[in-house]
């Protein structure tokens, strides 16, 4: 490829005229049959050779190329009687209207006429549309006198889809092309046809252009009978009513059959542009089912542009459910081996794996590792079936391409759409499993947002060794554990990984010598050397860090105490590993959660992904058998609180409703008074608020003085590992406020919410305060409020992923050909410099520490940790 | 009322280049001036400054990533 840029100045639409129609055509098409009685195609008929040939094995009578080669060829039909095409039958209704029966001129005064040609040419030169002008003079040219020969006008109608009638007659096609070419040139703008690519007649076929065989080649059926495409059907159907006109009018027969052909000639042209023109009924195969021609080629979802040219279909690609498999590493994927049989990688034979080749070809298409097909060196594809494979085996030579079977260690692109960013397709490796859905490690769920509640997801395969190797460099999923989007890991653990890795290394957790060996050898880790003891749980995660790590942080468990106590935090939340060691403080979200994890980050980048690959998949393992040695559920039990605080709560929240009461009797009593800026009403509203709000937090805050981390559900909230404080909460003590447009709810009958309350009452319970818990239960208004709340929450989220996708896709439109150089600057394709250094700053935000290019507080704990332990 | 407007907080400093160091720039880019971001010569800090077309401007702003950032542009009509 040469690197020559061309670049499309403008595109023109006009109309061809007949004799463009018949100078692109090679040849006159005169006999509705196609084929004679030796299968010969005849000379002037559908299939004349000289409209192009589709065998590879013949060349073209037109243009001498092969077939294959060769593009095809028009081929033309001079119509005996003119008729009107569909797709153009609106502007010829509505130009006829707009210009008089007798002079043909535009219905516009001279002064109007000025007037319009000022500003469509200014609309021109600008390069605005002049569509709205056009629209107006179509509008104020319907006059019932001509201005120029006072002619008095009739009214122009159609009648759908293609019949003009004026006053009460009906316009014949040649009284309307007739009409048509009676309009002066000068009038042609006013119109909107511009005069030097068309003219308004031609919008009146006299001749039709045939499209080469190319376009609609005929179908050999198995039985050798020969099956035509449904427009060489529609085509022969007008060529047989044309030929009839033609031989009835050379007889003289009587104007009425005339017409009634002339009418069957119209109809069979309009549906052989479309066939689902309203007011015509659709042309029929014998079958019934109705024909497909062209416009039904291009329109729709089926069509050309939404099937073929917007939404191509690609090979060698699969796509299946998704499910979870947490023994695989994150690098590699779980294929179905049904798919596996039946998208293959092409594979050069060489006299070094002639023999492994010959294996594949051996075990056929139906057995696992087995091969497809096989490509000789002159092209020629050869499918492989079990009473072919010894023959083919037989002849095999290096240099022939073996299409083998997946199988474990290939590279494959995995994708799950909406692929939003690059870690939505990323390398995997192939692991032939059994069952039939792909299999992948909880880890890349986040970057590719799946879940598997039935998501599914493609796999494509590569075909060449460049494609294979440059995405075992760059796209491999472990080279991308960190996001460029915040320089930090997007790839980590999640969910039970997080509440595992917290039993495993919590205070106090400890494990007898052989459940560690136990869980070590599960995890598929090294073995230790004997302590000869029991172990702790950070004993046992410290085998999984690098020997020289160094780093202090806070983890998620932290409570943020008012003073930190650090070391001695009795939350165990403060984080000490030195060298390598797990001093202190409990493994959990922050520490190799996904979007959080510390320790994750400082693996990939000081150790590199390799390390950080083996990292994750050990480290996930352990946390999955820690979990599974503690054991570990969750129910509503977990969310139980007892009486004494049930009525603690209720106490609080009855007085915080009675707090209400007594501002909105304040409020109607005057005696509130209006916060700065804020009416009467505001304030009231914000001081409700404030109330209700505190209310619930402190019910909250009850609710949460009883739950200890012996709770499973907390532990999954304080983890960072599922759920919140608030969602357990809620669903112990107080659900609170619910909101519809920011503030209390206001809606739904006049002057009140539900007829179940006076007009005017603006009580708690009446704006959508949830007094009672999800365990406890929502009466019928508070379920309401609750409904009415949870709505406008589902509606928001549909219309800002909707807008927000929307203003990505502009972004990345506008953004995609830019890139980096060498030299660090910016710059768009024709090398023109966008920034002088990228970011302003220089640094790639994956490799850089969240964002920054270093966090020097961080680096000087870490050193001091190290200095410490020498 | 006419406020100077190079004095506003929002607009950053530009100065016009002489013909050495405009080329000692585009040699250290190593691009031609074309391939510069744009500057027209109607922009409202182009004139305040007098810059003529054909002139090259160094910007320095404040920058959120670098702190302070030298940019280029190409005065054009
Ligand atoms: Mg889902
Ligand atoms: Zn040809
Ligand atoms: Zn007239
Ligand atoms: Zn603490």
């Amino acid at each position: 490829m040469k690197g020559i840029l061309k670049k499309v100045s403008q595109i023109n639409f006009g109309l061809m005229s007949p004799e463009n129609i018949r100078k692109m055509s090679v040849t006159k098409i005169v006999t509705p049959d196609t084929y004679d009685e030796d299968g010969y195609p005849i000379e002037g008929g559908l299939m004349d050779p000289r409209l192009g040939v589709i065998d590879p094995g013949l060349r073209c009578r037109s243009c001498g190329s092969k077939g294959g080669d060769c593009q095809g060829h028009f081929g033309h039909i001079n119509l005996a009687r003119p008729v009107i095409h569909v797709g153009f039958a609106d502007t010829i209704h509505k130009i006829l209207r707009s210009t008089c029966k007798e002079c043909g001129k535009v219905l516009l005064t001279e002064s109007e006429k000025l007037d319009y040609k000022n500003r469509i040419e200014l609309r021109l030169e600008n390069g605005v549309t002049i569509t709205p002008v056009i629209k107006e003079i179509y509008n104020v040219a319907r006059r019932d006198k001509c201005p120029h020969c006072e002619t008095e006008q009739e009214d122009v109608k159609i009648d759908k889809p293609v019949s003009i009638v004026e006053g009460n007659y009906k316009l014949t096609a040649s009284e309307v092309r007739e009409r048509l070419e009676n309009i002066p040139e000068d009038d042609y703008m006013y119109i909107g046809v511009n005069p030097e690519v068309a003219r308004p007649e031609w919008m009146v076929l006299t001749v039709l252009p045939v499209p080469p065989v190319t376009v609609r080649p005929s179908i050999t059926l198995e039985t050798g009978e020969r099956s035509e495409d449904d427009l060489t059907h529609k085509l022969v159907d007008i060529l047989r009513i044309n030929q009839r006109l033609k031989e009835n009018m050379e007889a003289g027969a009587p104007q009425l059959i005339v017409e009634d052909l002339w009418e069957l000639l119209q109809y069979h042209v309009t549906t052989y542009f479309d066939n689902e023109a309203s007011g015509v009924p659709p042309a029929r195969h014998r079958s019934g089912r109705p024909l497909k021609t062209l416009a039904q080629r291009l329109k729709g979802k089926e069509g050309r542009f939404r099937s073929n040219l917007s939404g191509k279909r690609v090979n060698f690609s699969a796509r299946t459910v998704i499910s979870p498999d947490p023994n695989i590493s994150i690098n590699e994927v779980g294929v179905p081996e049904m798919i596996a049989r039946e998208v293959t990688v092409p594979i050069r034979v060489t006299e070094w794996n002639m023999e492994k080749m010959k294996e594949y070809i051996m075990n056929g298409p139906n057995k696992h590792p087995g091969a497809n097909y096989v490509i000789r060196p002159d092209a020629r594809k050869i499918r492989v079936y079990d009473e072919t494979k010894d023959a083919i085996v037989e002849k095999l030579e290096p240099g022939f391409v073996v299409e083998r079977h997946l199988i474990d260690g290939d590279v494959v692109l995995f994708n799950r759409q909406p692929s939003l960013h690059r870690m939505s397709m990323m390398a995997h490796e192939v692991k032939v499993l059994p069952y039939k859905t792909f299999r992948l490690n909880l880890c890349v769920c986040p970057p590719y947002n799946a879940d598997f509640d039935g998501d599914e997801m493609n796999m494509h395969i590569f075909q060449t060794e460049e494609s294979r190797a440059e995405a075992k460099s760059l796209m491999r999923v472990q080279e991308h554990i960190l996001s460029p989007r915040f320089g930090g890991p997007i790839i980590g653990g999640i969910h039970d990984h997080i509440s595992g890795a917290y039993l495993l290394t919590r205070l106090g957790s400890e494990f007898s010598e052989e459940d560690v060996f136990q869980m070590v050898k599960r995890a598929r880790m090294p073995l230790p050397k004997s302590k000869g003891r029991d172990w702790t749980g950070k004993e046992i995660f410290s085998l999984l860090l690098p020997k020289d790590l160094n780093m202090v942080y806070k983890a998620e468990i932290c409570r943020k105490c008012d003073e930190c106590l650090k070391q001695e935090c009795k939350n165990d939340a403060y984080v000490v590993i030195e060298n390598g060691e797990l001093k202190t403080g409990a493994i959990d979200e922050k520490a190799y959660g996904a979007f959080s994890g510390k320790i994750l980050d400082s693996i990939v980048k000081e150790y590199g992904t390799d390390a950080a690959r083996q990292f994750l998949d050990s480290s996930t393992k352990l946390a999955i058998y820690g979990i599974m040695k503690r054991g570990f559920t969750t129910s509503t039990a977990d969310e139980e609180i007892p009486q004494e605080a049930k009525d603690r709560i209720e106490e609080l929240l009855e007085n915080a409703e009675r707090k209400v009461e007594n501002l909105i009797a304040a409020y109607h009593n005057e005696e509130l008074e209006a916060l700065p800026g804020r009416s009467l009403r505001e304030t009231l509203e914000m001081k409700v608020m404030q109330v209700l709000g505190e209310s619930r937090d402190k019910s909250g805050e009850i609710a949460e003085s009883y739950f200890g981390m012996d709770n499973h559900a907390v532990i999954m909230a304080l983890t960072g590992a599922r759920g919140s404080m608030l969602n357990l909460t809620q669903i112990a003590a107080c659900v609170g406020q619910q909101s519809v447009r920011g503030g209390r709810i206001e809606r739904g009958y006049s002057k009140r919410t539900l007829p179940h309350f006076h007009e005017g009452e603006l009580g708690a319970k009446a704006s959508g305060f949830v007094h009672s818990s999800y365990k406890k239960g929502l009466d019928p208004i508070e379920f309401f409020f609750h409904a009415m709340g949870g709505r406008e929450g589902l509606v928001d989220t549909a219309i800002r992923t909707a807008q927000s996708g929307y203003m990505q896709r502009r972004l990345v439109n506008a953004l995609q050909d830019l890139n980096v150089k060498a030299d660090g600057t910016v710059r768009d394709n024709r090398g023109i410099v966008v920034q002088t250094r990228y970011g302003e700053d220089g640094i790639d935000p994956a490799k850089s520490d969240y964002g920054k290019v270093a966090d020097i507080d961080r680096m000087i704990d870490e050193m001091r940790i190290k200095s410490k332990a020498k | 009322m006419k406020k100077d407007i190079l004095k506003h907080k929002l607009v950053p400093d530009h100065t016009i280049l002489s013909k050495t160091e405009a080329k000692k720039v585009l040699k250290e880019l190593n691009i031609h001036q074309e391939q510069l971001p744009k500057i027209k010569v109607d922009d409202p800090v182009a004139k305040a400054i007098g810059a003529k077309t054909g002139d090259i401007l160094k910007i320095t702003r404040k920058s959120q990533t670098a702190g302070r950032f030298v940019t280029y542009r190409l005065v054009i009509n």
